[in-house]
């Protein structure tokens, strides 16, 4: 069959690979939200005067920034389904849990991108001022006040680019998501490519949406750097 | 589960696990040496006048950086056998017939695509006047390359090609999933057989050593290269980062690349 037909036909495999690709994004959307804001809860902590604390988080960081994407996510995805199902077997014995892949696909990727996007937020909260806490303080701001209204605002302008980063990262990954059992882009792709015997096209197609998703992200990510940036020429 | 210190695990499946480690280094090795020789002519592509080399590097940096690793890998594995009486034809078939070889060429193309980024960054680094200086003295293109282009280029180059090493060596646990049997693959093997979880925490320590060995041994080529640069050493600064000062964006979008 042509490589059209087998796309955009009636009986075509592009609504599947579409609706693959929805999915890849839901579950990049799902994680960042988590991912970044643990990463600046780990960065806070890192931070904080606390040795503990910081011990924590150091290895916590240094354990999934230091071994393959692909491990942390079997890991956490197994290592959490088999947690919840020891806490079932407690509070309900006989009962078996399962846990939504995709729900536990996004919190994988959230563990990983809270371990990277750390570091981002420890070089920004490096990068604001010292001056600016002590400013703070000084109008009578508590802890919290300070950090919400006068540190946070600054924070994003230099954590952008390299959360973005992390972002297109996030992006990509999520194809690893596919070898558990989401059906994302990349699983969508494998099925038609199985069903057709045409691996090429069907893999080819998912690179170039990845590619348009990748594209889209580097453009928005540019306008939200110069928005960021515009007070600061 | 099985208990976390179980060393009867390890005294079973150990080999397993070495066996698996060196078909990782030698992946790693091959892919990134590769990628490194690659990364030069693409960097130079891109930044040449001439427009269709230029839009060619392009196109080949976005679409190996811009799509996931493990699409490109599928695209090698399962495409070459799409196209087998081609490559049978080329002569070529013996080589992508096999999964280590289609996971070394994937590798390979990949790194040389973030190598050439890295390449052309640093080159790019190297102030004008510099080279400028240097054709005042006569030197030939030559040795204006070799002598003084090179030297500061590599010094810039040296921590972001560590980091790619580094994130090489993570992205090869996909080659697991096209059946090499790599540190990934016989982890994923020994689970399937024992049902033991703690065989993948064995796995992410040895990863983690080799991740942070190659970290420390870097760090420590980059203080020797680097010595002349320094007014004198100073360790707190380096290990915090220097606090006060932003971090120059360079260090931000090389912080991690993963695939």
């Amino acid at each position: 069959m042509p490589a059209l037909e087998l796309l955009f036909g009636t009986n075509g495999w592009g609504p599947l690979l579409l609706k693959g690709a929805g999915i890849t994004i839901l579950l990049a959307l799902a994680s960042a939200p988590f991912g970044f804001g643990a990463g600046l809860l780990l960065a806070l902590m890192n931070l904080s005067g606390s040795r503990v604390l910081r011990g924590a988080c150091t290895a916590f960081t240094t354990l999934f920034r230091g071994i393959p994407d692909l491990l942390s996510l079997f890991i956490v995805y197994f290592g959490l389904q088999a947690a919840l199902n020891w806490i079932a077997s407690r509070v309900a014995p006989g009962q078996a849990f399962t846990m939504d892949a995709f729900v536990a696909g996004a919190l994988s990727l959230s563990v990983v991108v809270a371990a990277y996007s750390s570091e981002v937020w420890v070089a920004a909260l490096h990068a604001v001022p010292r001056h600016q806490h002590e400013a703070a303080h000084a109008l009578g701001l508590g802890r919290w006040r300070a950090f919400r209204l006068v540190i946070l605002p600054q924070l994003g302008r230099v954590a952008l680019p390299g959360l973005g980063n992390i972002w297109t990262i996030l992006l990509k990954d999520t194809s690893l998501i596919s070898t558990l059992a989401v059906s994302d882009l990349l699983r969508a792709a494998s099925e038609a490519s199985r069903s057709t015997q045409r691996p090429m096209l069907f893999y080819g197609a998912a690179a170039m949406i990845y590619l348009f998703f990748s594209i889209v992200s580097g453009g928005m990510q540019s306008v939200l750097e110069r928005r960021a940036n515009r007070g600061y020429a | 589960m099985g208990g976390w210190l179980d060393l009867s695990m390890i005294e079973a499946n150990g080999w397993r696990l070495l066996a698996g480690l060196e078909i990782t280094v030698e992946v790693v090795a091959i892919s990134c040496s590769i990628g490194f020789v690659l990364s030069y002519p693409i960097a130079l592509m891109r930044m040449a006048r001439n427009p269709v080399p230029r839009t060619l590097s392009l196109c080949y940096v976005t679409f190996f950086r811009g799509t996931p690793l493990l699409c490109q890998l599928y695209l090698v594995y399962y495409g070459a056998g799409e196209i087998r009486p081609f490559l049978t034809s080329l002569g070529l078939w013996w080589f992508f017939r096999q999964a280590f070889y289609c996971c070394v060429f994937a590798f390979s193309l990949n790194t040389a695509a973030y190598q050439a980024e890295i390449v052309r960054g640093a080159l790019l680094s190297v102030s004008r006047g510099q080279i400028e200086a240097a054709q005042a003295l006569g030197l030939s293109r030559y040795r204006v390359a070799r002598h003084v282009v090179f030297p500061q280029a590599l010094l810039v180059a040296l921590r972001p090609l560590g980091n790619e090493l580094i994130s090489i060596i993570k992205a090869s646990a996909l080659a697991a999933i096209v059946t090499l049997l790599d540190l990934m693959g016989q982890t994923r093997l020994i689970f399937a057989r024992t049902f033991d979880f703690s065989i993948y925490l064995y796995a992410a320590l040895i990863y983690l050593a080799m991740t942070a060995l190659i970290a420390r041994v870097w760090n420590l080529v980059e203080r020797r290269l680097t010595r002349h640069l320094r007014k004198r050493a100073d360790p707190v600064s380096r290990a915090v980062g220097a606090p006060g000062t932003a971090p120059s964006p360079t260090e931000l979008s090389t912080a991690s690349q993963a695939r």
